[in-house]
């Protein structure tokens, strides 16, 4: 028996350091839950239509995706980086610091970020950046003096939203769309309202009266969620007065359950969005580091699989899950041809 | 019987006649025992309402309505969608425009186009694509394929998606809906047990159809063989030593106290130090089973430890004194005599530990198993250890995270498959000790 019971375990620990040794044949992505989706059809498809293995995708958010790609060059770390917002500066010198020098953007397309909210809810119909900004400030500026901002009802905002109380449920701060509805909807309402000028005049400098118009007010009528959209729905699902933030294509999955509002007068829909009429909307990335191709069989050939005409063009299957195709697909297609880094021309 | 005899008993008459302190005990008695029935059947209720909404809400991911389509392709169309970058996009083509004539020739009351039959069929291209490659002599015959109709239709003939909620857009139309009633009338879509969802791999969003279970479930069965291989040797060399061989001094406490502590840390706790030492430290792989079965086996030891060490001392002394009295050495005591009767216990404690192990998500997400993962079966042995894949709770995770309604349908249906899988380790379980446990 004690034999037996110590093979075994030698046996076991044998296997374990000769898989150390095993080389990696498939693509390891990770990264956004947004772009996800669409890097999961084109991971599917990519298996379809290669003989290379299907790329395994993981999900996590933006950042800590860039910080596992930025962790160092080699088997053991990711190929390719998902996300919803452009990679920062203080990213890129991380991925430096680590030997991550050479990296190829690619932008995949826009997603538009709607407000929808319960099907069976009050008619939120019509919003501007302004009201979405006075109803969720933390604080705003009233006859020269800031001043903790607090209305109960949307209709104390706007009188014409309906007098229920103010419940929306937010991307949390690790998410890129966090920064999407800071910048194109706080941001902008902050200034459409003349708030942001106030508040210089109240003695705030720029940046400081920045951070204040992107602060959320904490009282419990702005809900974080650090899930992802399911989360978000179920959260409308239970609260009638709800009103949530969710991506383009997540909406148009479930027409059935949520009721969409216009952003200044514009419906969000692929087409607006191209258009940039509707204007809450923003880039998908995906980062791909050059040390692999060619290391990593399929690498290369799923970037460009990826950004084909017949993937990412407007007819393709990413356009129909919910994409804005890139009106300069074509140059994305060079960029990746020629394996163009980041930052080569500067 | 003290109070018989008591003083105050025997002053206030006699036993046949119910005082009023007795009654007010007797009182309190039958309180105390509604209120447990009430606990039973409270936890019960709890059971069979949780019992029933798994069933009701994953039962129809065991079946789905197919479409049996008869379909030739000559070479030359064959030749022609190979010759293409996105050749199961050209596989479609060639589909539906061969179904929309077969359609149009038997004369339907619903006007439709090939992208209707684009919208309700949906994704046919990888299928065909396999099937030809594989079968090239199949080519220019005609070959029946049984195809899944689109996630939203299926959903519609499950109740699932209702008509009044539908609206016009480039998922459905109102008109597909005429479509498929016609073709579900005459018999061209049929409701049939689902096999894909339990052999089949994990899909895309844009194909609900076509996701199953199986891969994860091999994911799944290798982690458990980890876990075995390396767990149950080790936990029961430790607690052999522990409990038969090493002195009581207070180092041993210390290990004892601890080994206690660790059955009770959190499993998240086991992902991150997997993630630092098997993955950052010792370059192993990611969302590879082998290093998920590692992380769940240093979750799994201490309850094995525990479990053997309290079956070794439920043998009783007298056992290894007369194995000792006759002449064995310690080490033949306990291996010839106690370790073969807390054998049932032994075992009843691991596979308890791998139910355990079985249904564990939380370190998954931290090792890369949690994702679009589960795309390939293994091609082998190593690979099935090597290969990214990942493992039944977290495919639901995965799944129950996906906007389409039609996955959150598999969620359920992957936990109605991930219990079976655990009921069926506990009842092994429970025969075991049944079958071969000594009452002393």
């Amino acid at each position: 028996m004690s034999k037996l019971t110590f093979t075994t375990s030698a046996v076991a620990i044998l296997a374990l350091s000769a898989g150390a040794a095993v080389a990696r044949d498939n693509v390891q992505i990770a990264g956004s839950s947004t772009v996800l989706p669409y890097a999961s059809i084109v991971a599917e498809l990519f298996g379809d239509n290669t003989d290379f293995p299907t790329p395994v995708v993981e999900s996590g958010g933006s950042s800590s995706g860039l910080a596992r790609f930025c962790e160092g060059v080699g088997e053991n770390t990711i190929d390719i980086a998902n996300s919803s917002r452009a990679i920062r500066e203080r990213e890129i010198e991380a991925c430096a610091a680590n030997g991550v020098t050479d990296i190829i953007e690619v932008r995949i397309g826009y997603d538009g970020i709607v407000f929808a909210s319960q099907i069976n809810g009050p008619a939120f119909t019509a919003f501007s950046q302004s009201d979405i900004f006075l109803a969720l400030a933390d604080k705003i500026v009233v006859d020269g003096a800031i001043v903790d901002n607090r209305p109960a009802t949307w209709a104390d905002v706007n009188p014409d939203l309906p007098a229920v109380e103010i419940a929306a449920f937010i991307p949390g701060t690790k998410h890129g769309t966090r920064e999407v509805f800071e910048e194109k909807v706080l941001l902008q309402g902050c200034e459409d309202t003349g708030q942001m000028a106030a508040m210089m005049e109240a003695g705030l400098s720029e940046d400081d009266a920045e951070d204040a118009c992107m602060a959320v007010r904490t009282d419990g009528a702005s809900v974080d969620i650090d899930g992802d959209y399911t989360e978000t729905l179920a959260r409308i699902d239970a609260n009638t007065n709800g009103i949530g933030v969710f991506g383009l294509s997540f909406y148009e999955n479930n027409t059935d359950k949520l009721k969409v509002a216009t952003m200044g007068g514009v419906a969000p829909s692929t087409a607006t969005i191209a258009s940039a009429e509707y204007p809450v909307s923003r880039p998908l990335f995906f980062y791909i580091k050059k040390a692999h191709i060619g290391v990593i069989p399929g690498l290369k050939e799923y970037a460009q699989f990826f950004m084909s005409d017949e993937v990412a063009g407007p007819n393709g299957p990413l356009a129909n899950y919910g994409l804005v195709s890139d009106p300069e697909l074509a140059s994305v297609q060079a960029t990746i041809e020629s394996e163009t880094v980041m930052g080569g021309g500067m | 019987m003290t109070y018989a005899t008591h003083e105050g008993a025997k002053r206030h008459g006699s036993l046949l006649t119910v005082d009023a302190k007795t009654k007010t005990r007797n009182a309190a008695e039958t309180r105390f025992r509604i209120y447990g029935i009430i606990a039973i059947l409270a936890g019960l209720s709890f059971l069979v309402i949780l019992a029933f909404s798994i069933i009701r809400s994953g039962l129809p991911a065991f079946s789905a309505n197919m479409v049996e389509v008869e379909l030739t392709l000559t070479p030359e169309q064959y030749a022609d969608a190979e010759a293409q970058l996105f050749k199961t996009r050209a596989y479609e083509q060639v589909f539906n425009a061969a179904f929309t004539s077969e359609l149009q020739e038997r004369g339907l009351d619903t006007e439709f186009d090939a992208e209707s039959i684009q919208r309700i069929i949906g994704n046919t291209g990888a299928t065909l694509r396999s099937f030809y490659r594989a079968n090239e002599d199949m080519l220019g015959q005609p070959v029946t394929f049984n195809l899944p109709t689109a996630s939203r239709v299926d959903g519609y003939f499950k109740g699932r998606l209702l008509r009044e909620n539908v609206t016009d857009s480039r998922f459905l139309t109102l008109a597909d809906l005429d479509l498929a009633d016609e073709l579900k009338e005459a018999g061209l879509i049929q409701s049939k047990f689902n096999w894909t969802f339990i052999t089949g791999k994990d899909s895309s969003v844009d194909n609900p159809g076509g996701a199953g279970i199986g891969a994860s479930v091999v994911g799944s069965f290798a982690m458990m063989l980890v876990v075995l291989f390396l767990s149950l040797p080790i936990g029961v060399a430790a607690s052999i030593y522990l409990e038969e061989f090493a002195p009581k001094n207070r180092w041993t406490d210390l290990i004892e106290v601890n080994i206690s502590n660790l059955a009770a840390v959190p499993s998240i706790v086991f992902g991150i130090l997997g993630l630092a030492a098997f993955i950052q430290f010792a370059h192993l792989p990611q969302s590879a089973p082998l290093v998920g079965g590692l992380v769940l086996t240093l979750m799994t030891l201490p309850t094995i430890i525990i479990s053997t060490r309290a079956s070794l001392k439920s043998v009783p002394p007298s056992i290894r004194d007369a194995a000792l009295g006759v002449g064995a050495s310690k080490m033949q005591a306990v291996f010839h005599h106690v370790l073969p009767l807390a054998m049932p216990g032994i075992l009843t404690g691991t596979i308890i530990g791998l139910a355990q192990a079985l249904g564990e998500t939380a370190p998954l997400l931290l090792i890369g198993m949690v994702g679009f993962v589960a795309r390939e079966y293994p091609g082998g042995l190593a690979s099935a250890f090597m290969d990214p894949n990942s493992a039944m709770p977290a495919q639901i995770y995965t799944w129950a995270a996906r906007s389409d309604d039609a996955f959150y349908e598999k969620a359920w249906g992957g936990i109605i498959i991930l219990m079976v899988f655990l009921l069926a380790m506990n009842i092994l379980a429970i025969i075991l000790r049944r079958r071969f446990e000594r009452r002393w």
